[in-house]
């Protein structure tokens, strides 16, 4: 069971965010970037399905500063394969990634066949479309999103999908499919320092060049900023004392208690 | 504008969703900007009596089929596009549900446009479409104009209030007939939440704990606040995660809706996933120690400090006024 | 009349002859069972305890010879003490007898024959006598928590107390049968000689030769025995004594090792020839687990059964067919919630009698763990944030120095101004909201003192000190790698800590020659000596102050904050467990990321507040920015909450320094 993962790095709000000097997009000069988390469980529910399965793992993704640390990352971790598209400026649209993507896997040779192209169900940059969904239609290959376990047999794949409510669904996906993964089945795995760096010296990341594909148009930012807080709560401030006695009052007064 | 402005009501398991009337309701006051008919979409099978419900458009398009009776994104998306050739709208307007959004970006595939995600509002403007777009897990806005024909546009829940998209007027329903082929993907079953534990949707009191409360052994604290309230602990995605509570107490986009009287957060940041669940609550009390935590924007009252010092406090007090 | 054992016929043989056959047979058997220990050791990986000859002969002295730790616990120590040496003189006699009796052409007396040593050995025979009645006392009716009770123990005992029987029963009959009924040499075989006044000589003769043949054969089964029982403790851990670290305990680095570190041990030869041999020394006393804040708090880890049980595993494993029995050293023998339990805190390795390392174990069976990425989830959350974001918040290190900006005043970027202190923040004091206050009362104190120092601002990590704990080699590496590259842009003399942690890993395991690392305490302890510090408004009231691990005992810190916290006025009552026996807070060795386990009684922070508690006092001292954060939670949660406050060192400080 061959699986091909397809990642991309998001800015990372742990820290902050600046908008850029024209007005409609971030600010790159203070940007870090991670792993979209929702492709890190892609990754891991394709290794999860290797390991109980065998096969290959195979890693494709755009190319991005730090890049390099995250493809190691998921070599050490058991992907077999890393590949990065290379020479395209930083991509900021999905649609854009969506084309990248789905031309490299087409005329790549020795990407295809696979069973099954994993990737995160949405990521949070991902303004005008989700990935997953349109790389099917381009393949012509069934699609399942909201993904949160695989298991696969021959030709199928048994996917449950998380609705509301604690309500999740079962579908049954002829294969090769493409999955958009919400959660894996067990978080990411932790893979230490030492393996990486193992990795780092004894794998190499495959590029391949970036194929020409026309920017999307019908989408366009006018304007970004830092979300205006329209409400906010009252404050409560003292000792925790304190807080509790303002806290009973207000519940009192509301009939509460 | 040329052409409609189009809502998919979204019908899950015999009900027709919230969102639907939140949708509704910003619908409404795009087609109004645009000078359109506000047209709602109901997709099933055997479920016209829901498309009553949808009183609040001017029109609504009830297509019925088989096909339609399990949630295979594919079939409806399939007989939207169907319907979206033939009746050529200027805009769809989905639900930013884990059940709709895969009708949405499967539909936009199929069209071949752009599915405008995050959406928070949406404005017509000049003959164009202007959404206000949340990205980066909240910390940015964008304004985007959508200029796709039609436009596909994820709308994420709360963007107008429930109550504001509901209508005692008849709906008028128009029959529409799509066609649809056996699916590449087959819908096999639904798995419930585990049975037996309280139902948190049913409790006039909650107590949520998210990833501020730290080890597991600080739930009691949170158990102590909810049994003296006569509430119920729940939390968010975490903390259902980490395995500390079942999923069955879990509030937020893939858990529970709930609208308690009074909602107690202890250590939850307030990701957008958990505040979808819980923001029609009645009164919201949030504890978390940093100050700049998004969830102080939608709380109704809040504190910054130690949720581990603050609900034992809190516990002792409403013991000594309960007597 | 000849009184020589030898010189008699046993079955129609002659006795010699015998003597022969048994003493082969009981030095084959050792010398086979020696050779398959060594065997074992010879397989294991390689550490170099080859070194400073000199300091590991005084080791030798002190810890063999004297045997100090035993005395710490006096019900025993005495009695342990007296067997020991009376087993040196023992050995010696029998090694004597054994000889003179294979070889009985040889012109010498057999030592009970020979003044001198006949008096030793007839007083040790009654002193060890009186310590195997303590022992067995002990034993039965005042057994310590953790003692190994085992079957074994008493038929050692029993033995020991069968060779010292049929010296004096030897020695009386040796008398009878000489013609005198007492002895100066032998004052107690004397007294002995009274209970069969009418025996007669031939009779006596008898007896006498019984009496040795019993003895010889007790020790020779002695030694069969022994390599296959605890008291394999006896012939190892001297080995070990002097092979002992001499290096700090706060360095988990193998000295000579030959594999990657990160790796960690899962199996058997996977551990240094030094750690097989602790388990070979352990004599099952229980010292360790009595210390142990995990075993106390109901974890399940107890240091000694850990160290008996890779004991075990390597025997059987090490002297096992190629296939084995298949049983997996983690796993099988030692769970993983066992490995986990560990806070690190060094209570084991301060008590041990024979100065085994059970934490540099326990780490390698954790970087095994780490390497095949087994761990809690809160680890790895904890583990991946270090990685990213060089601190377990997973805040932005942009945001490291934030606790400055309320502080009204610039703190030196030490990387780009000269500065006497380099201040090592940490963590904790960084980021923790709780703590920000007291961070920022320690840079005011500081400068109020005219101190020049500097930070490292967003270039500092977490020192690695955890990290390295927890089992994360290659991380810990990274971190410091990059904390000396920011330090290497730096000018200072010399280093100050926060944090006991980063104190401990900054010193012992970063490298940094002929820099002066300091803890918090002992600057603020010069400040003071040299009158930078005026402490105007004098604190009152009774306080404790407990022990940080890394500060006390791995670095052997105690007196600093003591005189610090005496200086600004406050009244020092000591708790019980205080110095080197200070009690964990629980926090170390990554703990403070992992949930508590099923089963736990009282959590080790709630056991030192109620200990506090009980003196009386109105506050706990700590120095430590984790101590005050467990102690505080431990307040709530053992209901002292308004009976007893947390504070820092710098709190009383602050306090009393303070401007009016």
């Amino acid at each position: 069971m061959d699986i091909l993962v397809l990642m991309k790095v998001v800015p990372d709000v742990v820290e902050e965010l600046e908008v850029g000097s024209d007005g409609k997009s971030l600010d790159t000069s203070f940007l870090r970037t991670i792993i979209n988390e929702r492709d890190d469980h892609a990754l891991e529910q394709a290794l999860l399905l290797k390991d109980k399965h065998g096969g290959k793992v195979t890693l494709l993704t755009l190319d991005a500063p730090d890049i390099d640390d995250v493809l190691f990352t998921a070599l050490a971790k058991g992907a077999d394969r890393a590949v990065k598209i290379c020479g395209v400026e930083s991509v900021q649209s999905t649609q854009t990634a969506v084309k990248l993507f789905g031309e490299t896997i087409a005329k790549t040779p020795g990407l295809l066949p696979v069973d099954l192209i994993l990737t995160g169900v949405s990521a949070i940059d991902d303004l005008d479309g989700l990935m997953a969904a349109p790389i099917a239609q381009q393949l012509g290959w069934p699609y399942a999103g909201v993904v949160t376990q695989v298991a696969l047999a021959d030709k199928t794949a048994t996917v449950i999908k998380e609705f509301a409510g604690g309500v999740r669904g079962e579908y049954e996906v002829p294969t090769p499919a493409v999955l958009g993964i919400q959660a894996a089945e067990k978080p990411p795995r932790y893979v230490p320092v030492a393996k990486v760096r193992a990795a780092m010296k004894s794998q190499t990341i495959e590029s391949v060049d970036a194929p020409a594909v026309e920017a999307a148009t019908t989408v366009e930012v006018q304007q970004m900023a830092k979300p205006q807080v329209t409400g906010h709560a009252e404050m409560l401030e003292g000792s925790p004392e304190e807080v509790a006695d303002k806290i009973c009052e207000l519940l009192a007064k509301r009939g509460l208690l | 504008m040329a052409g409609n402005i189009w809502i998919i009501a979204e019908a899950w398991r015999g009900q027709v969703s919230e969102i639907t009337f939140e949708l509704l309701a910003l619908g409404r006051e795009v087609a109004g900007q645009a000078g359109a008919p506000l047209e709602a979409v109901l997709l099933g099978s055997n479920a016209r009596e829901l498309a009553q419900k949808l009183g609040a458009a001017d029109s609504v398009l009830y297509a019925d089929n088989a096909a339609l009776a399990d949630p295979v994104p594919e079939n409806f998306a399939t007989a939207l596009a169907q319907l979206i050739k033939e009746k050529q709208p200027a805009a769809v307007l989905v639900p930013l549900t884990n059940l709709s959004v895969d009708v949405g970006v499967v539909l936009a595939a199929q069209l071949g446009v752009p599915f405008l995600n995050y959406c928070k509002d949406l404005k017509a403007e000049g003959g164009n479409l202007t959404a206000t777009c949340v990205l980066y897990g909240g910390k940015m806005e964008a304004t985007v104009t959508a200029s796709a024909k039609p436009a596909i546009i994820g709308i994420l829940p709360g963007a107008r209030p429930v109550e504001q998209g509901r209508s005692d007027k008849a709906a008028t329903i128009t029959d529409v007939a799509v066609t649809l082929a056996a699916p590449k993907v087959h819908f096999k079953r639904y798995l419930e939440s585990e049975a037996g534990d309280v139902d948190i949707t049913q409790k006039d009191f909650l107590v949520a704990v998210g990833r501020g409360i730290q080890t597991k052994d600080n739930l009691d604290l949170a158990e102590d606040l909810a049994a003296t309230l006569g509430g119920a602990v729940c939390g968010s995605r975490p903390v259902i995660d980490q395995g500390w509570l079942g999923l069955s107490r879990q509030v937020g986009k893939s858990g529970m809706l709930v609208k308690p009287k009074l909602y107690v957060m202890l250590g939850i940041s307030g990701a957008p996933e958990h505040v979808e669940g819980m923001k029609g609550s009645q009164c919201i009390i949030a504890v978390n120690t940093d100050a700049a935590a998004p969830i102080f924007n939608v709380a109704h009252y809040g504190v910054v400090g130690d949720a581990l010092e603050v609900a034992p406090a809190l516990t002792e007090k409403i013991k000594a006024r309960k007597g | 009349m000849d009184l020589d054992p030898v010189r008699i016929s046993l079955m129609g043989l002659p006795a010699w002859a015998v003597l022969w056959v048994l003493t082969l047979g009981a030095f084959g058997v050792f010398g086979f069972r020696a050779w398959q220990l060594v065997g074992l050791l010879l397989k294991a990986r390689s550490e170099n305890r080859f070194d400073q000859l000199g300091a590991r002969v005084m080791r030798f002295v002190r810890h063999v010879l004297l045997q100090p730790r035993l005395f710490n616990e006096p019900s025993i120590g005495l009695a342990h003490f007296l067997i020991f040496w009376g087993f040196v003189v023992y050995v010696i006699c029998f090694n004597w007898s054994l000889v003179r009796g294979l070889l009985p052409v040889l012109p010498i007396p057999y030592p009970d024959e020979f003044g001198p040593s006949a008096f030793f050995l007839d007083v040790f025979a009654v002193a060890v006598l009186i310590s195997l009645g303590a022992a067995v006392v002990r034993r039965v009716f005042f057994p310590p928590a953790h003692l190994h009770l085992s079957w074994d123990a008493n038929l050692i005992l029993s033995l020991i107390g069968i060779l010292m029987l049929t010296t004096l029963f030897g020695g009386s009959f040796r008398l009878l049968g000489e013609g005198k009924t007492s002895s100066l040499w032998t004052p107690f075989s004397s007294l002995v000689a009274m209970v069969w006044p009418t025996m007669t000589s031939p009779d006596a003769h008898r007896w006498a030769k019984a009496m040795w043949w019993t003895h010889m054969i007790t020790v020779l089964f002695f030694l069969v025995y022994l390599p296959y029982s605890k008291h394999l403790h006896l012939l190892a851990s001297p080995f070990n004594v002097f092979f002992g670290n001499l290096r700090p305990a706060g360095d988990l680095s193998i000295a000579g090792g030959s594999e990657d570190l990160a790796a960690g041990s899962a199996k058997w030869n996977e551990f240094t020839w030094k750690q097989l041999l602790s388990g070979f020394s352990c004599a099952e006393c229980g010292r360790c687990d009595r210390a142990c804040p995990a075993t106390n708090s109901g974890f399940p880890l107890e240091p000694q059964q850990l160290v008996q049980k890779l004991k075990k595993h390597s025997i059987h494993a090490g002297l096992a067919k190629p296939n084995g029995n298949g049983e997996k050293l983690i796993g099988d023998v030692i769970t993983e919630a066992e490995i986990w339990s560990c806070t690190t805190c060094m209570s084991c390795i301060e008590r041990c009698a024979v100065l085994n390392e059970q934490i540099p174990i326990i780490v390698q069976l954790r970087r095994h763990l780490v390497s095949e990425g087994q761990m809690a989830k809160t680890v790895q959350d904890a583990l991946n944030n270090f990685n990213r974001y060089g601190n377990s918040f997973g805040k932005s290190d942009r945001m490291r120095a934030k606790w400055t900006q309320a502080l009204g005043w610039k703190v030196k970027d030490a990387r780009k101004e000269e500065v006497e202190y380099l201040w090592f923040v940490g963590d904790y004091a960084s980021f923790d909201p709780r703590l920000e206050e007291s961070t920022r009362k320690t840079a005011n104190v500081f400068k109020a003192a005219g101190m020049d120092f500097g930070i490292l601002y967003e270039g500092e990590r977490n020192a690695g000190n955890d990290v390295r704990r927890i089992g994360e080699e290659g991380l810990f590496e990274m971190l410091r790698d990059k904390n000396l590259q920011a330090m290497g842009k730096a000018k200072y003399k010399k280093i100050v800590t926060t944090d006991p942690h980063a104190f401990n890993t900054l010193k012992n395991e970063y490298g940094l020659e002929g820099v002066e690392v300091l803890h918090y305490s002992e600057v603020l302890d010069r400040l003071a000596t040299e009158g930078k510090l005026t402490f105007k408004n004098k604190v009152t009231g009774r306080i404790t102050y407990h022990d940080p691990c890394y500060l006390g005992r791995y670095n052997d810190i105690y007196e600093p904050a003591r005189r610090v916290l005496k200086a600004a006025g406050a009244e020092l009552v000591e708790m019980p467990r205080s110095f080197s026996r200070s009690y964990c807070c629980g926090a170390g060795g990554g703990r403070i990321w992992m949930e508590d386990v099923e089963g736990v009684k009282e959590r080790p922070a709630e056991s030192r507040v109620r200990e506090a508690a009980a003196l009386g006092v109105t506050t706990l001292v700590v120095a430590c920015p984790k101590d005050l954060v467990m102690f505080q939670d431990a307040l709530k949660t053992a209901g002292l909450e308004g009976k007893l406050v947390i504070k820092d060192v710098i709190d009383l400080v602050e306090e009393a320094t303070r401007q009016a």
